[in-house]
């Protein structure tokens, strides 16, 4: 046997072995990315159809989601944007680059998001040419990372009809319980805005007592979970609020009312 | 018994990976949830221990001892991040679920050891049989414990439901205990003593004795 302890075999192993691994990985991960693309578009569109309570077992879900329009919006002002196409728009991109974003105070950074895209894509969901639903992208941080969800509001934009997280890195049997459909269940019907037009929904410390007048602004908390509960009230408080959705939710109001 | 027979089934009960060498027990802890992400998880980890074998055998007499793990290493992460492509293209829910635990395959133990203790000695052919024994035993055991977590836990097999949850209006209170990973140490720990009363040669010879403490070596005296 040839000695393979050599400094010139050891590189030429090493050499080797890390080109074929790599073109191997390469390639493969080319190969897929379109599968993985469309699991992650159709993941998406579940989540979206799911929080606005419009999965219906059997049928398609590219089908069903024909009836959501996606819309940009502009956050600063609450106007629709449509110079930006829809597929351009990435959340991620646009939040970190200066000319697309604003950096937050550390006074209105609730739920701690450092800093703020300008544009975001909604989903509207019409019946019969009437808005039925709307549904918002939300994030903010919880215990250990960033939640990622949508928050879908009936057309009253008072009424919550779910809330539903994609991404998440919470503990899994406490925080995670997130995405626990009992939780999620509680959520529906329950109103985020005081009559003073702020947000006032929030997850409280252990169970809703229902005698409460309070009782339709608020969540039951998630036992163990403290600081995730905390998460998803300052990320609802941030997305709904004057630095979020709240001049959009303005805007539609005064539109709706100036209809009439 | 034929080798290839023998190196086949015996990681399956008489030496197995998990119960016998106590090695890859995070995942064990980890995954087993529920049945169907076990299944899945099985065949990705029996898939990369197979290959791995495979391959790290194929090479075993160009590898220089002194970078031997780094090469291994290599070749097992390669791998591993094949398996976790197929996933995302092709079961993009369970590789959601399982998602860093997919990744750990890498710093699995039986996937390690055996390409150091079996790969690096033998031709690849019986390497790869190794592999798949040893991935065949890593999966029973977790079979076992899934099945028991699930049904405990959730009242489920395989997504099926077996007892009706008191939550969905049935009569069973489900244990929720047993949806953590903590249960699976009990589970693991029970089956082990199950095998060995089964494979009585199992059974290690005490490597000491707790002596006598002083209170009862004082009764003795008087």
């Amino acid at each position: 046997m040839t000695n393979n302890n050599t400094i010139s075999k050891t590189l030429i192993v090493a050499i080797s072995l890390c080109l074929i691994c790599s073109a191997l990985i390469s390639y493969s991960a080319v190969e897929l990315r379109d599968l993985q693309e469309a699991n992650k578009t159709l993941d998406q569109q579940t989540k979206i159809l799911s929080a606005a309570g419009l999965l219906e077992d059997g049928k398609e879900i590219s089908s069903l989601f024909n009836s959501i329009e996606i819309k940009i919006v502009d956050l600063e002002t609450g106007l629709f944007n449509t110079s930006i196409n829809i597929e351009d728009f990435d959340e991620s991109s646009f939040s970190r680059n200066p000319n697309t974003s604003i950096e937050l105070t550390s006074d209105a950074d609730i739920a701690l998001l450092k800093r703020r895209e300008n544009f975001q894509a909604i989903y509207l969901h019409y019946e019969n040419e009437s808005l039925k639903a709307i549904i918002l992208p939300v994030r903010g941080y919880g215990l250990w990372g960033t939640m990622k969800g949508y928050l879908a509001l009936e057309s009253d934009l008072q009424t919550v009809i779910g809330l539903e997280f994609f991404d998440h890195k919470e503990t899994p049997g406490l925080g995670g319980e997130i995405v626990n459909p009992r939780w999620k269940a509680i959520w529906k019907g329950k109103k985020v805005y005081s009559d003073s037009g702020d947000v006032i929904i929030s997850v409280i410390k252990g169970s809703v007592d229902k005698s409460n007048k309070n009782a339709k602004f608020q969540v039951d908390g998630l036992s163990g979970a403290t600081i995730t509960s905390n998460g998803v009230t300052n990320l609802l408080s941030f997305w709904l609020g004057e630095m979020g959705y709240g001049p959009l939710i303005k805007e539609i109001r005064s539109k709706e009312s100036a209809d009439v | 018994m034929s080798k290839a027979k023998e190196v086949l089934l015996n990681p399956i009960f008489n030496d197995n990976p998990i119960a016998l060498q106590i090695l890859g027990i995070c995942s064990a802890l980890a995954v087993t949830g529920t049945l169907y992400i076990t299944l899945i998880m099985c065949v990705a980890l029996t898939s990369v221990v197979t290959l791995s074998n495979f391959f790290v055998s194929l090479i075993r007499n160009h590898i220089p001892t002194n970078i031997r793990i780094i090469v291994q290493i290599s070749i097992i992460a390669t791998l591993v991040m094949l398996v976790d492509e197929v996933l995302q293209a092709y079961d993009y829910e369970s590789s959601k679920t399982l998602s860093v635990f997919v990744g750990l395959i890498v710093t699995n133990c039986i996937v390690m050891g055996r390409a150091e203790a079996f790969a690096m000695k033998n031709g690849p052919i019986m390497s790869a049989i190794d592999g798949f024994g040893n991935g065949l035993g890593y999966s029973i055991i977790l079979i076992v414990i899934a099945v028991i977590r699930e049904f405990v836990g959730a009242g489920t097999f395989y997504g099926i439901e077996i007892m009706p949850l008191t939550t969905n209006g049935g009569w069973y209170l489900a244990n929720n205990f047993f949806l953590t990973p903590a249960s699976s140490f009990f589970i693991i720990g029970f089956t082990i003593w199950a095998l060995r009363q089964w494979k009585t040669d199992q059974i290690e010879e005490p490597e000491f004795k707790i002596s006598k403490n002083s209170l009862e070596a004082e009764k003795r005296t008087n």
